[in-house]
């Protein structure tokens, strides 16, 4: 098997055990993510917690224990933003979340499990994102 | 009631357990690929299949739109196969149709504008110790927070 596609499936295999997470924690059902906005309930807490723990594993042990990735690539690192835009992106972000409780990947994963009606948050978030591109800066 | 069940009524097992497999899944991309698997990126990688705007044809996108493509279709199987696998009823959000594609947009552009969303600024940038990322997680919590509350008291689902 080529690299290449051994890469993609492994791909898929991680997105998958994100899409299974999403669902098993319910938060794939915005009322859920909204109570915790709403201090009913703060499961989504757990679910970040328990997410950040083991990434957290990984993100600073990998790159000490091996020279490159398992397949062979180098260890990205997130692109950096300034200071100014994270901060403003961020702020509207949230207003974006607490109205609808949906965020990127809940949108996405949220299809996989019958939730339909989010297929319009993933239409307004690709809309959302063109208006972003169309009008940023390119240095 | 003791402290628990009021702070989790819904029990919380189950939030942990996901947590710590949408965490494996991070984890097993960035061990294999090296990848940093933030959600919010594929909005604007996607239109680099479509768009000419110069911002859509930068190698960020058109160099990571088929990985993130092929991770947002594993979020669908992976949650096609928790449906599978127990027997659950399909859940349909009531939430009204307006609360989701407004949130929607403006969750989308402030994603994209500001570099990340819960799972970019929130899982990799927390788990790869960026400030920019904790300050981000604490903004975007604070105004979702401060939003969701405005939307009950105006009678929003």
């Amino acid at each position: 098997m080529s690299r290449r596609v051994l890469s993609g499936i492994m791909v898929v295999v991680s997105g998958a055990l994100f899409g299974f997470g999403l669902a098993l924690s319910t938060m794939i059902k915005p009322e859920v993510v909204l109570d915790f906005l709403r201090f009913t309930d703060f499961g989504l807490l757990l679910v970040l917690g328990g997410a950040v723990t083991v990434a957290l594993l990984a993100y600073q042990m990998a790159p000490r224990l091996l020279k490159r990735a398992l397949l062979n690539e180098n260890f990205a690192q997130r692109p950096t933003a300034t200071l100014k835009t994270t901060l403003i992106g961020s702020a509207l972000f949230g207003v974006g979340w607490g109205i609808c409780g949906v965020c990127p990947g809940p949108a996405i994963a949220g299809l996989g499990a019958g939730n339909w009606p989010l297929a319009i948050v993933v239409v307004a978030m690709l809309l959302g994102a063109y208006v972003q591109g169309r009008f940023a800066r390119v240095n | 009631m003791d402290v628990w069940s009021t702070l989790f009524p819904a029990g919380m097992a189950h939030y942990v357990m996901g947590g710590l497999l949408i965490g494996s899944g991070v984890s097993v991309l960035f061990i294999f690929t090296g990848r940093v698997g933030g959600m919010s990126g594929v909005f604007s990688a996607v239109w680099s299949y479509v768009s000419r705007v110069p911002y859509f044809q930068q190698a960020q996108f058109t160099a990571t739109r088929r990985w993130r493509l092929l991770y947002a279709l594993g979020l669908i199987i992976g949650a096609a196969v928790w449906l599978l696998l127990n027997r659950a009823e399909t859940v349909t959000t009531q939430i009204p149709w307006w609360q989701l594609a407004v949130g929607g947009f403006i969750g989308g552009y402030g994603a994209r504008l500001g570099n990340g969303c819960t799972s970019g600024h929130g899982i990799c940038g927390l788990a790869s110790l960026n400030w920019y990322s904790v300050l981000a997680v604490l903004v975007f919590l604070a105004t979702a927070i401060v939003t969701a509350h405005i939307v009950s008291a105006l009678g929003g689902a």
